[in-house]
C-alpha cells in the first residue's frame, strides 16, 4: 500500500492514453452491468421466496384452454392447500387493438395470494363491491394519466360482451403497487377485474376458469401437492398440470428466448476485445518506461516489487474502469426503467453483479498486466539504462 | 478560436458518422473513387499517397496495436450483425409466411388468428365472395382452419416440466391446394377423422417424439405422428391434423379461427375485402396474409433491432477510444517523421488524409473481419422464440443478408473515421519545430 502514489503516478503518466483506456474499460462494463442486469430480471421472474408457496394449475392440453370452475373447490379439499385463487385471460388493449395490455379476469381472493402488491384498503372495499370495476397496475395508471374514478374503455382481442362487442368499459376503482419498488415490476402493469363480471359478460366463457392460484402452507410439500391436484383429473377431458410459480414461469422464460446465450456471447466478444486493449495499453506503458524501471532496481526495489507494481496498476486500472461502469449502470438502470414506462424492468446492480464485475475487472487486470509485468521482472538493468 | 475549431470538429465528427451510416454503397464508391483520381492526378494527392503508403508499409512493427483497431472493431460488427441478423431471419421467416394472392380472413378486431373464432355459417359466406380462385372441379380454395396450441415436451426434456407450446393447426384437404409450397418430406399426410398429425420440420427439430410412425401424447389422447411436412416458412414449426378431430379435441365444434382464400389475382384482393367487409352477416378484418404476417413479426424485430443497436453503440463507444488510443500512438511515434515532411513543404491536408486512410483501412479489415466471423457463426443458426400471436414457439433461422453485412461494414468505417480524425488532426497541426525537438 506504501507504494500507491507510485503505482498511481505511473498509470497517470501518460494522461491521455489512459483516460482514453479507461473510457474503453468503462463502456465494457456498462455493457456488463446493463446484459447482467437484463439476465438476472429475467432469471428473477417468479423466483420470490412468495413464488414457491404459489402453484399454478392450468390445462395439460395447452395454456390455452380452459378449466372447470367446480374444479376449485376439489382443489381447496387437497390437504396442504390453504387457499385457492382463479382467473382468466381477457386479452384487453387500450385505445388500439394491438396495444396489448395484461387483463386478468380474477377471483374475489386473488390479490390475497400475492401480498407482493399492494392496494388500498379504501380502493380494495370499493372494488369489492363495484362489479364493474377493476384496479390498475400504477405504472399503467402513470403512462396513460389513469385516475381513481375514471372510465377505462378495454377492448379484449378475445372476448364479446352482452351485445357481441369487443368494446367493454369499466370503471377504474383503485391502484396496485408493488411493495418493494425495487422487486418485479410485472403487477405494476396489469389490469385486474372481476371474474364473476366478465363470466357473466361475455357469451363466450360459460363458468370455465384459465387458471388457478393454490397456496400452499408448507413449501417442502409444494411437490406432493402438485401431485395430488393433477391425481384430481387424471384420465378426465380436463387434465391439468400443476407447477410451482417459479417453474412455471422459468419455463416461460425458457421459450422465450436463451437470454443467457445471448448475453454470455456478446460479453464474451466484449471482454475479448478489451483483453487486447488493456493488455497493449499495459505493453506500451512499461515499453516506454524501460529506463524508469531500471532506475528503481537501481536504487534497491526488488524484482518481485517491481513485478508487484506493473501488476497492481493494471489491476487498478481494470477496477477503476470496472467500479466508475458498474457506478454508471447503477445510475442508469432505474433512469432506463422509468423511461421506458414499465416495458422493461431493470434492477439496480445486485450484490452479485458488483462482485462478478470486480472479479472480472481483477481477474482480467491480472491477465493483462502478467506479460508486461514478467518483463519488467526480467529487465536487465544494465541493458535497460543502456536503452538496449 | 480554439474553441470554434473544436466545434467545428465535432460537427465534422458527426456528419461523418452520419454520412457513413446512411450512405447507400454507390455512394461510397463514388467517394472511393473521387479519392483514389484525386491521389492519382493531383499533387497534393500524390503527396497524401505517399504519406499514407509510408503509414501502411510500417503496419507490421506496429502489429500489436494495429490489431486493437481491428479486432476492436472486429468485436463491435460481429455482434452487432449478429444480433440484426436475428431480426433479420425472425422478420423473413413471417414474411415468407404468406403471399401478396392469398387473404386471410379474422373475425373483427382479433389481433391474432388464436384469439379469433368464426362459425362455420362465415365458412360458407367467405366462400362465395368474389375475387376467390378456384380449382378445376369449380371448387372454391379456401381453407378455414383451426389454431390452438398443445403442450409437448422439449426435445432432451430433463423431466415432466420441460414442457413447450407448439401450435397446432386443425386444416382439411384444401390447405395443402392453398399451400402449394408444403411438401411432405416424410411419412405421409395424416387420414381425415383420425388421431393422426403430420409435424413442420422446425417443430420436429424442436420437440421430442416427432417422428413418423411415433406416437405421441397430447393432453389425454394418442396421436400418431404420420409425416413430417417442410414449408420454409413460420408454418414448418407448427404440426397439422385435421380440423374436425382436432376441433373435438379442443370443444371448438365446427367453428374454426381463421379461414385462408386463394385469390384469382393479387388485385382481386380489394373487391374480396369489401365483399366481405361490408356484408351484414359478417363482422370480419381481411388482410393478405403477406400484410398479416409481416405485421406479427414487427414489435418483435424491432425489439431485437433496439437491442442489437443499444448494444452495438456502447461497444462501438469503447472501439472509438480504443481506435483513438492506437493512432495517437502512431502518431505520436512518428512525429518526427511527419514534422520533416512537413518541413520539406509537405502540407497538412495530406498528413491528415494518410493517417485517415490508415486507419479507415483498418477499421474496414475489422469490420470485414466481424462480418465474416458473424457469418461463419450464425448464418442458419437456429433458434426459436414464443412469437406474438401465436401460441408455439417460433424457429428461426439467423439472415446474414447482404444488408445486414453491409450496416456491419458502415459502422465500421464510422468508427475509423471518428477514431482517426483527431489523431489526423494532432499529426497535421504540430508545430514543425516542437516536433522536431521531441526525442
Amino acid at each position: 500500500m506504501k507504494y500507491f502514489h507510485l503505482i498511481w503516478a505511473a498509470l497517470f503518466r501518460r494522461k491521455t492514453r489512459t483516460i482514453l483506456t479507461l473510457v474503453s474499460i468503462i463502456a465494457a462494463f456498462l455493457l456488463f452491468g446493463l446484459l447482467d442486469a437484463v439476465r438476472v430480471s429475467f432469471e428473477q421472474a417468479g423466483q420470490s421466496a412468495n413464488g414457491a408457496e404459489r402453484l399454478q394449475t392450468g390445462a395439460r392440453l395447452s395454456f390455452i384452454e380452459t378449466l372447470p370452475f367446480s374444479l376449485g373447490a376439489q382443489i381447496e379439499r387437497v390437504p396442504g392447500v390453504s387457499a385457492v385463487a382463479y382467473a382468466n385471460w381477457f386479452g384487453g388493449a387500450y385505445q388500439d387493438a394491438h396495444n396489448q395490455i395484461f387483463t386478468f379476469a380474477v377471483s374475489p381472493n386473488y390479490i390475497d395470494m400475492y401480498p407482493e402488491f399492494v392496494l388500498d384498503a379504501a380502493q380494495r372495499k370499493t372494488w369489492d363491491t363495484d362489479l364493474n370495476g377493476v384496479v390498475v397496475g400504477s405504472v399503467l395508471a402513470k403512462r396513460y394519466n389513469w385516475k381513481v374514478g375514471d372510465k377505462l374503455p378495454l377492448m379484449s382481442q378475445i372476448f364479446p360482451n352482452k351485445e357481441g362487442s369487443k368494446n367493454w368499459n369499466f370503471t377504474i376503482d383503485g391502484i396496485l403497487h408493488s411493495k418493494d419498488p425495487n422487486q418485479n415490476g410485472f403487477f405494476d402493469a396489469i389490469v385486474l377485474m372481476h371474474w364473476k363480471n366478465f363470466d357473466e359478460t361475455t357469451p363466450y366463457n360459460r363458468g370455465q376458469v384459465g387458471w388457478y392460484i393454490s397456496h400452499v402452507t408448507d413449501v417442502n410439500q409444494s411437490d406432493r401437492v402438485a401431485k395430488a391436484i393433477d391425481a384430481l383429473s387424471a384420465n378426465s377431458d380436463h387434465e391439468t398440470k400443476t407447477q410451482t410459480e417459479q417453474a412455471a414461469s422459468a419455463n416461460w422464460v425458457k421459450q422465450m428466448m436463451n437470454i443467457g446465450l445471448i448475453v454470455t456471447s456478446i460479453m464474451g466478444a466484449v471482454f475479448f476485445t478489451l483483453l487486447l486493449l488493456t493488455g497493449n495499453t499495459m505493453m506500451q506503458a512499461v515499453r516506454e518506461r524501460t529506463s524508469e524501471l531500471a532506475v528503481l532496481k537501481t536504487i534497491g526495489f526488488s524484482n518481485t516489487s517491481v513485478l508487484g507494481m506493473v501488476l497492481a496498476e493494471s489491476v487498478l486500472l481494470l477496477v477503476l474502469g470496472g467500479v466508475i461502469g458498474l457506478g454508471l449502470v447503477s445510475i442508469l438502470a432505474p433512469a432506463i426503467s422509468a423511461g421506458s414506462g414499465g416495458m422493461l424492468h431493470l434492477p439496480s446492480v445486485g450484490a452479485s453483479s458488483w462482485a462478478l464485475g470486480i472479479a472480472l475487472a481483477l481477474g482480467i487486470g491480472f491477465v493483462v498486466g502478467a506479460l508486461p509485468a514478467m518483463r519488467a521482472m526480467r529487465l536487465n538493468i544494465v541493458d535497460a539504462l543502456a536503452g538496449r | 478560436m480554439k474553441f470554434l475549431k473544436g466545434l467545428l470538429t465535432l460537427i465534422v465528427v458527426f456528419a461523418g458518422i452520419a454520412v457513413f451510416l446512411v450512405l447507400p454503397w454507390p455512394g461510397l464508391a463514388a467517394i472511393v473513387v473521387l479519392l483514389g483520381l484525386w491521389m492519382a492526378l493531383t499533387r497534393r494527392g500524390q503527396q497524401a499517397a505517399s504519406v499514407a503508403a509510408i503509414g501502411i508499409a510500417t503496419l507490421a512493427q506496429r502489429a500489436g496495436s494495429a490489431a486493437v483497431i481491428v479486432v476492436g472493431i472486429a468485436g463491435v460488427v460481429g455482434v452487432l450483425v449478429a444480433m440484426l441478423a436475428m431480426a433479420q431471419g425472425y422478420a423473413d421467416t413471417l414474411r415468407r409466411t404468406g403471399s401478396d394472392d392469398t387473404a386471410i380472413v379474422l373475425r373483427g378486431a382479433s389481433a391474432s388468428e388464436v384469439s379469433s373464432v368464426l362459425a362455420h355459417d362465415s365458412v360458407v359466406v367467405i366462400e362465395q365472395a368474389p375475387g376467390v380462385a378456384r380449382d378445376d372441379a369449380g371448387k372454391p380454395i379456401v381453407s378455414p382452419e383451426l389454431v390452438v396450441a398443445a403442450n409437448l415436451l422439449v426435445r432432451g426434456a430433463k423431466n415432466d416440466d420441460d414442457m413447450g407450446s407448439v401450435q397446432l393447426r386443425g386444416i382439411g384437404d384444401e390447405a395443402w391446394k392453398l399451400r402449394t409450397n408444403a411438401k411432405i418430406i416424410a411419412g405421409r399426410k395424416f387420414e381425415p377423422g383420425k388421431y393422426e398429425l403430420v409435424a413442420g420440420k422446425g417443430a420436429q427439430a424442436h420437440f421430442a417424439g416427432l417422428e413418423p410412425g411415433a406416437q405421441i401424447r397430447i393432453g389425454s389422447r394418442v396421436w400418431t405422428v404420420a409425416g413430417i411436412f417442410e414449408s420454409g416458412d413460420a408454418l414448418d414449426s407448427e404440426i397439422w391434423a385435421d380440423a374436425k378431430v382436432v376441433g373435438d379435441t379442443y370443444r371448438r365444434g365446427a367453428s374454426v379461427t381463421s379461414v385462408f382464400a386463394r385469390l384469382t389475382s393479387p388485385a382481386a384482393f380489394d373487391s374480396f375485402k369489401n365483399a366481405l367487409t361490408t356484408d351484414p352477416r359478417l363482422q370480419v378484418d381481411v388482410d393478405t396474409s403477406q400484410h398479416y404476417f409481416s405485421k406479427q413479426s414487427e414489435g418483435t424485430s424491432k425489439a431485437i433491432r433496439i437491442i442489437g443497436i443499444v448494444v452495438g453503440v456502447i461497444m462501438a463507444i469503447g472501439a472509438i477510444f480504443g481506435a483513438l488510443n492506437t493512432m495517437f500512438a502512431a502518431v505520436a511515434v512518428r512525429a518526427r517523421e511527419i514534422a520533416t515532411l512537413r518541413a520539406i513543404g509537405f502540407r497538412g491536408l495530406p498528413v491528415v488524409v494518410a493517417v485517415m486512410l490508415e486507419t479507415m483501412l483498418l477499421a474496414l479489415a475489422g469490420g470485414v473481419l466481424g462480418g465474416l466471423i458473424a457469418w461463419l457463426v450464425f448464418n442458419g443458426y437456429s433458434a426459436s422464440t414464443l412469437s406474438m400471436g401465436s401460441t408455439g414457439q417460433l424457429m428461426f433461422q439467423f439472415n446474414v443478408a447482404p444488408s445486414v453485412l453491409w450496416t456491419g461494414i458502415k459502422w465500421a468505417l464510422a468508427i475509423g473515421f471518428v477514431g482517426g480524425l483527431y489523431p489526423a488532426l494532432r499529426a497535421a497541426r504540430l508545430p514543425v519545430t516542437v516536433a522536431l525537438r521531441e526525442q
